[in-house]
Formats: structure tokens, C-alpha cells, sequence
């Protein structure tokens, strides 16, 4: 029986959104926990899943469409060797497809916007009956083990899926599995299989469609930090004596608002690449890689460029603190127009991060070192650190890209203008 | 002439033969029940429900006898020791009757007589032999056959029930009048139940135990808090005890009871046997079958099928758990796959079992220290009815509630309750057990306030480190 997908709501206050973009085409086989599509927000890009297994019979809205209302029939799916009803005669009107936080991509190091809890699993169904039933066990023991659910037979009342069926499967599983993959054959000294977090499957996913789609290049500059480092000793020694330690500035912070000056300074970067155009962005809203135990996650520190250092120092505290506690809302890590990697700490020479789609750029930043620098006619000690932007060819030819390095270099060697 | 061939004919009349038979009918099979005694069986007549008639009169005796707590005063409490039993039997016969009205309502025909197996007709249809008390035996035809012949207590050499000084629960249940001194024999369900039963009248209470704990299959910390209370109520507890041979005197009897490396001779009015039973294998046509007996029970697989095909064995006949709850769920599962409907085995591990002493006791799944011999990694959390308002609001602070999940998964892998009204509560355990539910939605279940069943959510969330109230 054909069922019309409808507009998801992606969060409670919603009540319209963009179709981004078809992710299926008319035509394509789907089964459950397929991305359809993808949802727009002022807020939020989502990814529409399927719930159900069935043909995309047809497409009712087409992609890049705005103002679509929540509950709008958006694509009819039908069951294999059925033909496609004409529009408006399906008869459940019910949702087929839940949505799911999207998450801008991510650099090697840190970046992706991840949700850090599990996404919900899918739950409510339609009239077909084709809602996948099972026992709150089972589906926690499939989720544990990486099952998918639409794939096991259930054998409890009413085909009901219980905790002796997702067993079974892991019992004759592996041996298919080693038989189809020569690849996964496990090392002499013993292997095992972690099945994949949710976030570790959105990393993956994310971070390989930037690498496939976003044309990269990659421009580095080595940056003195002397005079940045002095100027934060003076601002913290001033806040200890206003009796004001919480706000100690890290090296991250300056960095932060740095990158938004030199963002107000060359604002073609400040960019995402679509379709239709390039859209430039007025605030620079950085988002800031934070590594999590199991992945990481970019919160956003929205307006660096209109706001203090300590103010930038007391929000990058407070996202980082609760990005490692899991208790980031959804508009804190999702959007953000540029995004930072730190790896400093771990004493990195330099390295090159991955674009955070739609981003234009993300800029790699490396350990701090003392060595001799040529000034003038003389040697001199400095303390240098190497930083790569990492550019979406589409949206950032290479000159813009060294412009904004020396844009950036600029306001750290001579950093009074952060505190403009 | 009354019909004698049918799709299906019941062997025996208990919670598990008239169980078969109701549903069989709804089904739409023709059925036919031979039973040799009373329909009910066991359970009804001198099982689960004469039993649960008498323990409610020694609660009353207990209450009428603590109302000083509650503010009350009562002088010269007494009873009619006849009118207790003679209450109880009432209420089975009141039960036996409602059965056979139940089997009329369905017409299912009961023939009265002892039934055996008796080989083939030509056509390949089983034989039922019907032998009756009067008159010529009749021969039934049938499709299939479900055995549910039940169970009867084991008897100990030397401890053969005499009605005069050894007692089987059987006639622990119609005594005609109170023992003073009472020897129980065994402390499983049956041996408490009675040990509890007698005590509350008034009696002095030994209890004797092989195993080195009583209600050795219950959880041993429920077994120990059991242990403890029944001292408290008078209840004499002797455990890795030997006994030796009875000696019958006049008016009393005496047996020797090893326990502790200390001998003692323990003189008493009546002995209560209660160590165990056996099924009633003998006499119903298995000899020449292919059907297998172990240790007194029929072996079948796990949709409850025999060695000969269309021949079923249910309850107590077909091994433990012996609970009439779990002969009735048989019965279900046997006659709806005999009727080509889609059946779920049964595991025992989602079977509750319930203990109606003082306090009562109930339980599923796996015990702590089964589950971790299983290999389970354990999550345990406990509730003490001490710290719930309604328990202290009803006078009965004593108990426990105890869950067993499994860490990995969050699986409740058994409940184990002792107190007051659990054999009532521990219900909300099994549906979750066999829905599958996890810590999580135990936790986010809202249970009524005040009630002595929010210990159990509180027990939940000990597992998990969050009791609120404790």
C-alpha cells in the first residue's frame, strides 16, 4: 500500500522548512534508516530517514523548495511492483520518515557536529504495519551490536522482535561476513569488532563526502606568537588584579577572535558554496573542534567577531565543558560558518584539516615552538606556530586564501587589535 | 450413546487438564477430560487453594493476636479449629464445581474413571482406557492425547503418611484437630507454607531442612531474611539436618534430628513430610511406548511432546517447575500448537514462583548467584519495605525487594520479594521480564503512591544507583 511521507517537524517550534535536497530519486529502492533527504532550517540541517522499506514512487516537492509546512505530503513510497497513486490518493496520511540532527563535517583532528547521544531509534509507523516491532531489549541489544533491526526476523507474539532473535543473528552473522571480506580476515593476534556509536557513523559518513565532493587545497603560514603571548600575561595579570581569575584568556581564545578579525577582513570566506550562489555570511560564527572520548563535536561560538575576548573566553569555557559532558544543544553545535582545530597541546609541526561542508575553509592550527627566525639581518629567538587553512576550491580561490592567512598572521603579531 | 471419539482427549483434570480442554474447545477441537478424582486437581483441592483458606485464617489468628500495635484491644480470642478447615474444603468445592461448570459451558464431557493409554486403532487413532469405579471400562478414540496426570508427594521410607502420626499435605489439610507440637519436614514451598500455617495458630513449630538453607531455591538473601523472621515468630529452624526413623509412641512421636554435628531427639504430636514429590507416571499405558520417563516425569521437548507422536504431557507430570501456573501455560501452548497455531516455548526463567508464609515470598528469574554462574555481569539493587510509608503505614515493616539485571544490556534478569502482599506485586516483574523491558522503562514506569509496590521501582533504581527513598 503506497504511504505519503510527510514533512518532518525538526523541532517542536517548527512549523516550515526548506527541502534542501533529494537524497533518493524517484525510483530508488529504500529500506529502513535510508536518508531521503534533507531538511533546512533557519536553525538546523536534518537528514528525513526512512522508516519503512518500500520504491520512492514519486517526488511531491521538489528539492531546494522553501516554506514547506510541516505535514505536507513531500514523496509517496511504495511497495515493490505496485504502481504509484495519483497525487492526494494515498490513503494514510502518516509519517514515514524521522529526522535526524545533520551535522556539518569535520577536520581530521576535531569537527564534526555530532549529536553525543544516540540518535533516537525510529519508532512510530504507519498503517501499513510496517513499523518495526520490538522489545525494548532487543532493540537495545541491536543497538549495542550494530544490528539494524529491518534486517531480523522476529519471532515473538505477533512477529514481535525479542532478544532470542537479535542473539541469533549475532550467532550466524559472522561467518558471512568473514566470507564476503577478505579485507576484515583478523590479525594473527586476534581481532574484535567495536561496532560503530552513531557518531562514529557520522563522522565517517560526513567526513567522506567532504573528502569526495569539497575540491580541497591547502595553504600554510608559520606565525609568531611573542607578541600575542604577551599581551595575554598583561590582560590575565589585569583580570587577577580586578580579582577577576575566572576569566583566564587561553591562547585558543585569541586565536578564536583572531580568526574572526581576519574573516571581517577578507569576508569572502566567510562563505558556504550552494548551488544558486555563494552565500556570505555577516557574523563569523567559529566553530571549535573539541575531541570527545569517541569522536568529537564542533560547538560554535557565534558573533566572534562583535564580541570580547573574555566574552569569547567564558562561551569557548562553557561549550567545551559541556560538549565533553554531552549536554550540548542542538544549535550550539549545529551551523557555524569557519571552523578551528587546535592540535597545540599534542606538539603537532603541522598538519591539514578537512573542510566542515557547507564551510568554505577550516583552519588547522599547530604546536607553538621556539626557534630562530631571520629579522632583519639578525637571528632572534621567536616562538612560532605553523597554521593551514584548509579552502573549498568552489568558494575560495587560493590568493583569497593567503590574504586571509596574512589577514590572520597580521592580527596575531600585532594583536592590539583584538582588544579593539 | 455419548460420544467417544474426539481430536483431543485429556488425561486428568487439574490446572493443567482443564486448561487444556477450555481451550482446546475454544479452538474448536471436540474434547473429552477423564478424570479419576476431583476436577481442580491438586491445586484446587489440596493444593494452591485449601492451602491459601487455612493461611489466611492463622493470619487472622496472628492480627487478632498483635492488635495492641493498631490500638485495639480484644480479650479471650479463639476459634473452631473445625470451621477453618471446614471453610477451606468449602472453598474448594465451591472452585471443583465452578470447573465442572466451566467444562459443561464449553461442551467438553468428563468422563469419570482412570485413564490410560491403550495403543492404536487400525485407522491410526490413539485408545483411552477409562477404567470407572463401577461398571465396564470404556475405550475413548482420539486424535491426540494430552497427559496430565499431575504429581503426588514423595514419601520417605519410614515417613509413610499414617494419619495418625505422619502427615503428607494431605492431611496437613484436613487435620481434625490443632497439633501442639509439629515436626514440618522439608522447606520448600509446601513445608513453609504448612510450618507457617501452624505457627500462626499457635502450634510449636520444628522445621527441618537437608540443604543448608531454607527455600533453598529462593534467593539466598531472601532465604536468609525468611530464616531470621520465622525465629522471630517461634518457628524452630534446623538446617543441614539428617532425621532417623520415627518412633511411634502412644500418643506422640519422636525422631531423631542430626543438625550443627549435634544429635537431638525431637518429640512432636504430628510429622508434615513435604520433601518433594513425584509424578504420576504409573498406571496410564507408557509401558511398550516410546514415550521416556525420567526420575517419575515424562520427557518431552519444549512444546511438551512425547516420544510417540500426538501423545502431549503437561504440569507437574512432565517435570518442574511443579507450580499450577505453569501447567496451565503448557496446557495453552500444547493445544494451540496441536490446533496448528504458532507457539512460544516456555522459559522457565520467566516462571514466578510464590511462597504464602509469613511473610510471603515471591520471585523470577534468576537469583543473584545464578546469574553470575550463567557468566552474567549483575547489577543488584534492593529495597527495604522499612523504608516504604505504605508497608510501616500497614504494620508490616518486614522485607525486601530485590532485582538482578544483567550490566551489559539492562535485561532484568530476576526479582526476588519478600514481604507483605508481594506474591500480589511480583506480577509487575514477570510482565516486564517477558516484555522485555529494560532498566530504563522500569524506571520511567510511574507507580501509585502510597503503595508497597513502589518499593519495586525503588529497587529498580537502586540497581542503577538512584533509590530516592533509601
Amino acid at each position: 500500500m503506497a504511504t505519503e511521507i510527510l514533512m518532518p517537524a525538526l523541532s517542536p517550534t517548527m512549523t516550515e522548512g526548506k527541502l534542501a535536497r533529494w537524497v533518493k530519486k524517484e525510483g530508488d529502492a529504500v529500506t529502513s534508516g535510508d536518508v531521503l533527504a534533507e531538511i533546512e532550517t533557519d536553525k538546523a540541517t536534518m537528514e528525513v530517514e526512512a522508516i519503512e522499506e518500500g520504491i520512492l514512487g514519486r517526488i511531491l516537492i521538489a528539492e531546494g523548495t522553501e516554506g514547506v509546512a510541516v505535514n505536507t505530503p513531500i514523496a509517496i513510497l511504495v511497495e515493490e511492483g505496485e504502481a504509484v497513486p495519483a497525487e492526494g490518493a494515498t490513503k494514510s496520511a502518516a509519517s514515514t520518515a524521522v529526522a535526524s540532527p545533520n551535522t556539518p563535517a569535520a577536520a581530521p583532528q576535531a569537527a564534526v557536529s555530532a549529536p553525543a547521544a544516540p540518535a533516537p531509534v525510529a519508532a512510530a509507523k504507519t498503517a501499513t504495519g510496517a513499523r518495526i516491532i520490538a522489545s525494548p531489549l532487543a532493540r537495545r541489544i541491536a543497538r549495542q551490536k550494530g544490528l539494524d533491526l529491518a534486517t531480523v526476523k522476529g519471532s515473538g507474539p505477533n512477529g514481535r522482535i525479542v532478544k532470542r532473535d537479535v542473539d541469533n543473528v549475532q550467532r550466524s552473522a559472522p561467518k558471512a561476513e568473514v566470507a564476503n571480506s577478505a579485507a576484515q580476515a583478523p590479525a594473527s593476534g586476534g581481532s574484535r569488532l567495536v561496532p560503530h556509536t552513531t557518531m562514529r557513523k557520522v563522522i565517517a559518513r560526513r567526513l567522506t563526502e567532504s573528502k569526495a565532493n569539497v575540491p580541497h587545497f591547502y595553504v600554510s603560514i608559520d606565525v609568531e606568537l611573542d607578541a600575542l603571548m604577551a599581551l595575554r600575561a598583561q590582560l590575565n595579570a589585569l583580570a587577577e588584579g580586578e580579582g577577576d581569575e575566572g576569566v583566564k584568556l587561553s591562547v585558543n581564545d585569541m586565536l578564536i577572535k583572531a580568526s574572526a578579525v581576519a574573516l571581517k577582513k577578507v569576508p569572502t570566506v566567510n562563505a558556504y558554496f550552494t548551488e544558486e550562489g555563494m552565500l556570505l555570511h555577516e557574523d563569523a560564527d567559529i566553530s571549535i573542534a573539541v575531541s570527545l572520548d569517541d569522536g568529537l563535536i564542533t560547538p560554535i561560538v557565534r558573533k566572534a567577531d562583535s564580541k570580547s575576548l573574555r566574552e569569547i573566553s567564558q562561551e569557548a569555557k562553557s561549550l567545551i565543558s559541556r560538549a565533553r559532558a554531552g549536554k550540548l544543544k542542538p544549535e550550539e553545535f549545529q551551523g557555524g560558518t569557519f571552523s578551528i582545530s587546535n592540535m597545540g597541546m599534542y606538539g603537532v609541526k603541522d598538519f591539514a584539516a578537512i573542510v566542515n561542508p557547507p564551510q568554505a575553509a577550516i583552519l588547522a592550527i599547530a604546536a607553538g615552538r621556539k626557534q630562530p627566525v631571520v629579522s632583519g639581518n639578525e637571528i632572534k629567538i621567536a616562538t612560532v606556530m605553523t597554521v593551514t587553512l584548509s579552502v573549498d576550491h568552489r568558494a575560495v580561490d587560493g590568493a583569497t586564501a593567503a590574504q586571509w592567512l596574512n589577514a590572520f598572521r597580521t592580527a596575531v603579531q600585532s594583536p592590539l587589535s583584538l582588544v579593539l | 450413546m455419548s460420544q467417544t471419539d474426539f481430536d483431543l482427549v485429556v488425561i486428568g483434570g487439574g490446572p493443567g487438564g482443564y486448561v487444556a480442554a477450555l481451550r482446546a474447545a475454544q479452538l474448536g477441537l471436540s474434547t473429552a477430560v477423564v478424570e479419576a478424582n476431583h476436577l481442580g486437581g491438586i491445586c484446587l483441592n489440596w493444593g494452591c487453594i485449601p492451602t491459601k483458606a487455612l493461611l489466611r485464617a492463622s493470619e487472622i489468628n496472628h492480627l487478632l493476636h498483635d492488635l495492641d500495635g493498631y490500638g485495639f484491644k480484644a480479650e479471650a480470642v479463639s476459634f473452631d479449629f473445625k470451621k477453618i478447615v471446614a471453610r477451606s474444603r468449602a472453598v474448594s468445592k465451591q472452585l471443583s464445581s465452578g470447573v465442572s461448570h466451566l467444562l459443561k459451558k464449553a461442551k467438553v464431557p468428563v468422563f469419570e474413571g482412570f485413564g490410560k493409554l491403550d495403543g492404536v486403532t487400525a485407522n491410526g487413532r490413539r485408545k483411552v482406557l477409562v477404567s470407572k469405579k463401577t461398571g465396564a471400562p470404556q475405550t475413548l478414540n482420539a486424535k491426540n492425547v494430552i497427559l496430565a496426570t499431575g504429581a503426588r508427594a514423595r514419601i520417605l521410607p519410614g515417613l509413610e503418611p499414617d494419619g495418625q502420626f505422619i502427615w503428607s499435605y494431605r492431611e496437613a489439610l484436613v487435620p481434625e484437630e490443632m497439633p501442639k507440637r509439629l515436626l514440618v519436614i522439608g522447606s520448600g514451598a509446601i513445608g513453609t507454607e504448612f510450618a507457617s500455617f501452624y505457627r500462626n495458630m499457635g502450634a510449636e513449630v520444628t522445621l527441618v531442612e537437608v540443604a543448608p538453607r531454607i527455600l533453598p531455591v529462593e534467593d539466598e538473601e531472601i532465604s536468609a531474611i525468611a530464616h531470621k523472621e520465622f525465629e522471630k515468630q517461634g518457628i524452630r529452624i534446623l538446617t543441614n539436618a539428617k532425621i532417623g526413623s520415627p518412633q511411634k509412641g502412644a500418643e506422640s512421636v519422636s525422631i531423631a534430628v542430626e543438625a550443627g554435628g549435634k544429635t537431638e531427639t525431637i518429640t512432636v504430636d504430628k510429622i508434615i513430610s513435604a520433601v518433594g514429590i513425584v509424578g504420576n507416571v504409573e498406571n496410564i499405558g507408557l509401558e511398550g511406548t516410546k514415550i521416556k520417563v525420567d526420575r517419575t516425569h515424562v520427557v518431552t521437548d519444549e512444546l511438551c511432546r512425547t516420544g510417540e507422536a500426538g501423545v502431549y504431557a503437561i504440569g507437574d507430570l512432565a517435570g518442574a517447575p511443579w507450580l499450577a501456573h505453569k501447567a496451565s501455560h503448557e496446557a495453552v501452548m500444547c493445544v494451540e500448537a496441536i490446533a496448528g497455531k504458532h507457539v512460544h516455548p516456555i522459559d522457565v526463567t520467566k516462571i514466578p514462583g510464590c511462597t504464602y508464609c509469613r511473610p510471603q515470598i515471591a520471585s523470577v528469574g534468576y537469583t543473584e548467584a545464578r546469574a553470575k554462574e550463567a557468566g552474567y555481569k549483575v547489577r543488584v539493587g534492593k529495597f527495604p519495605l522499612l523504608a516504604n510509608g505504605k508497608a510501616l503505614a500497614m504494620g508490616e515493616p518486614t522485607g525486601l525487594i530485590k532485582t538482578v539485571f544483567d550490566d551489559a544490556t539492562g535485561e532484568l534478569l530476576g526479582a526476588h520479594m519478600i514481604g507483605a502482599e508481594v506474591t500480589e506485586m511480583i506480577q509487575g516483574y514477570v510482565i516486564a521480564r517477558t516484555g522485555e523491558l529494560t532498566e530504563a522503562e522500569l524506571s520511567e514506569t510511574i507507580f501509585p503512591h502510597p503503595t508497597i509496590s513502589e518499593s519495586m521501582h525503588e529497587a529498580v533504581l537502586a540497581a542503577y544507583g538512584g533509590a530516592l527513598h533509601f
